[in-house]
């Protein structure tokens, strides 16, 4: 990629990061972790890859993005607001009383929310149920799911997978956002996910490895032809960009207080 | 409720080895102390309800006595043919222990409130439903749940509710509680409407009305006998739950009221049926679905 276009990327993540930071200090909400860690491939998959129209968000011919772990929703609503589908000054009516964006996803809530969901597990399935429609419609509108790691351990998960690449679902890639990290433990202790690309790889999907913030690596796996379904999985680290937040279970719940806002925010603005 | 649970279980499992806790990867900051203390009778079953429930009945029928720990959906209606037929039609020893009754997880969204588990888990045969509205009635509840070798639904709020009943107070499981004397109304709640019950009968004591405020902690077995007798006192009798109007407390008093034959002016408050799409804090949701400000009634003097 030419530099400059990947300095535009690192801006916008940037610039998803701060409004993230500003929408759970005004809230006080939990799980910036979870969206710290998602957000390079968010604005890869909203600026490079998804074929959409904010103008037009409910085209028939689109593809479709799913954010299957729901707690990630404030960078999801930050990147939708900058690519315009809805006005930034929404991400100000975040959680709090009488305003527009939940913490877990409603569809009813704003354009470009393709899915209600806030349970585990569900969106693969709900990805797959798209695939199959739009192949058999000759729509030619892509299906994109991102999961979490922890995610992973619901059976209905791999449900989804054995189905998908029965039926060679070449229209649907999935995104693992590999961060390490669950609710409850680091991810390998909870449940080992170890040799995770093998185990995809046996359940016979295309399989690629990245390091989820890096843009090269994401566009160049998001890019690659597949026959069948394809999966990313993206290494990342829960609570990216802000070093105290970086790899902590804490930072799965915790809200900033004012000094720790005012650090995060003077971390995020040495990047600019 | 959350602090009286954890700590009324961790007594139980001093006294009596085969207590055994499952959490669905959940309990932050509310379950380590139970996994240091008894790491052998903690396993973190990973983010898979399905597996944890059959392996909890697993447990449970070689002998343990097994608490399953999670968000209420997550641990009902996730997983419900697990613990409708693990559970229940097998009988298994296992405790299902939800936190976040109603829309206590206000601004998360309806992914994480539960409305209708009241509904569900009262029409499984075998199940018993417990609803306590305070941290006495969690403590009490929990001890006597602990008691009975057959499933257990253990409907809890969050952390930080007031102790709406005297330390005192003896709650009797399978038993309504009576919280106040009062001659103009009958105000039952469950789970945790009672502060909010509580709440409005001190409002209209003010205003010079007294009401029989009766905590109907246990859903099931219900206290028929209870009912039919507060039917008897011949005044209007309210419900008041945050669960959906359908299948909860409401419906459950409407059943005995119908049955006895004897009419009472009746009137259920609940969530009308509907998921919430409002955004914001526990209390707002209450205010959306009108359900947390007394209802203008006109008594008549
Ligand atoms: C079915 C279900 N069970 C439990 C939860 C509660 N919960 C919210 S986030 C989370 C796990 C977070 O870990 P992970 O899935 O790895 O996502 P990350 O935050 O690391 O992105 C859990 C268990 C849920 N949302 N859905």
């Amino acid at each position: 990629m030419q530099t400059d276009e990947n300095e535009k990327l690192k801006a916008l993540a940037n610039t998803i990061r701060k409004h993230v930071l500003n929408m759970v200090m005004h809230a006080q909400s939990s799980h910036i972790g979870a969206s710290y860690s998602i957000v390079e491939i968010l604005v890869t998959l909203y600026t490079n890859i998804l074929k959409i129209d904010p103008k037009n968000p409910t085209d028939p011919y689109r593809d479709k993005f799913l954010l299957s772990k729901a707690h990630g929703s404030t960078a999801l609503y930050a990147i939708l607001a900058e690519v315009g589908f809805f006005p930034l000054e929404y991400l100000n009516r975040y959680y709090v009383d009488d305003s527009i964006l939940p913490g877990h996803l409603d569809r009813e809530s704003v354009p470009g929310i393709e899915f209600s969901m806030g349970s585990l597990g569900h969106g693969l399935s709900v990805g797959v149920g798209m695939a199959i429609a739009n192949r058999q419609t000759k729509n030619p509108g892509r299906i994109f799911v991102l999961l979490s790691d922890g995610e992973c351990n619901e059976g209905s998960v791999w449900e989804a997978i054995m189905l998908a690449s029965h039926l060679k679902l070449a229209n649907l890639t999935v995104i693992v956002d590999y961060n390490k990290i669950q609710s409850f433990g680091r991810t390998n202790e909870v449940i080992n996910q170890e040799p995770v690309l093998d185990r995809w790889r046996a359940f016979g999907w295309d399989v690629w490895e990245v390091d989820g913030h890096n843009f090269d690596g994401l566009l160049d796996a998001l890019r690659a032809p597949h026959t069948g379904p394809k999966v990313i999985i993206a290494h990342t680290v829960k609570g990216k960009g802000v070093s105290f937040m970086e790899d902590t279970l804490d930072w799965h719940y915790k809200s900033p207080n004012k000094e720790q806002y005012e650090q995060a925010m003077h971390e995020l603005e040495n990047l600019d | 409720m959350r602090t009286t649970f954890i700590n009324t279980l961790r007594d139980l499992a001093r006294k009596d080895e085969r207590v055994f806790l499952i959490t669905i990867d959940m309990g932050y900051s509310v379950l380590e102390q139970f996994r240091e203390e008894f790491p052998d009778r903690f396993l973190n079953t990973g983010i898979a309800e399905q597996n944890a429930i059959g392996v909890a009945a697993g447990l449970a029928l070689s002998g343990k006595i097994v608490y399953v720990y999670s968000i209420i959906p997550f641990v009902t209606m996730r997983c419900f043919e697990q613990v409708r037929l693990d559970l229940a039609y097998n009988n298994a020893n296992v405790k299902l222990v939800g936190i976040g009754a109603g829309m206590t997880y206000g601004p998360f969204g309806a992914s994480h409130h539960s409305i209708e588990d009241i509904a569900i888990m009262r029409s499984i045969p075998n199940m018993t439903v417990l609803c306590p509205g305070d941290p006495i009635e969690t403590e009490q509840l929990t001890r006597q749940s602990y008691e009975i070798k057959s499933p257990v639904y253990i409907r809890l709020g969050k952390n930080g509710e007031p102790k709406i009943h005297s330390e005192e107070t003896k709650i009797k499981l399978g038993y309504a509680t009576q919280v106040t004397e009062g001659n103009d109304l009958i105000l039952i709640t469950t789970s945790n409407m009672l502060e909010k019950g509580k709440k409005w009968v001190d409002e209209w004591k003010e205003e010079g009305i007294s009401v029989r405020l009766i905590s109907m902690h246990t859903i099931k077995p219900f206290d028929v006998q209870a009912v039919k007798e507060l039917i008897d006192h011949n005044i209007p009798i309210i419900t008041l739950e945050e669960h959906n109007i359908i299948g909860g407390l409401g419906s459950a008093v409407a059943e005995v009221i119908a049955e006895s034959g004897k009419a009472v002016s009746f009137k259920r408050i609940g969530v009308p049926d509907k998921y919430s799409h409002y955004v914001g804090s526990h209390e707002f949701q209450r205010e959306k679905f009108g359900i947390a400000k007394k209802p203008d009634i006109k008594f008549r003097k």
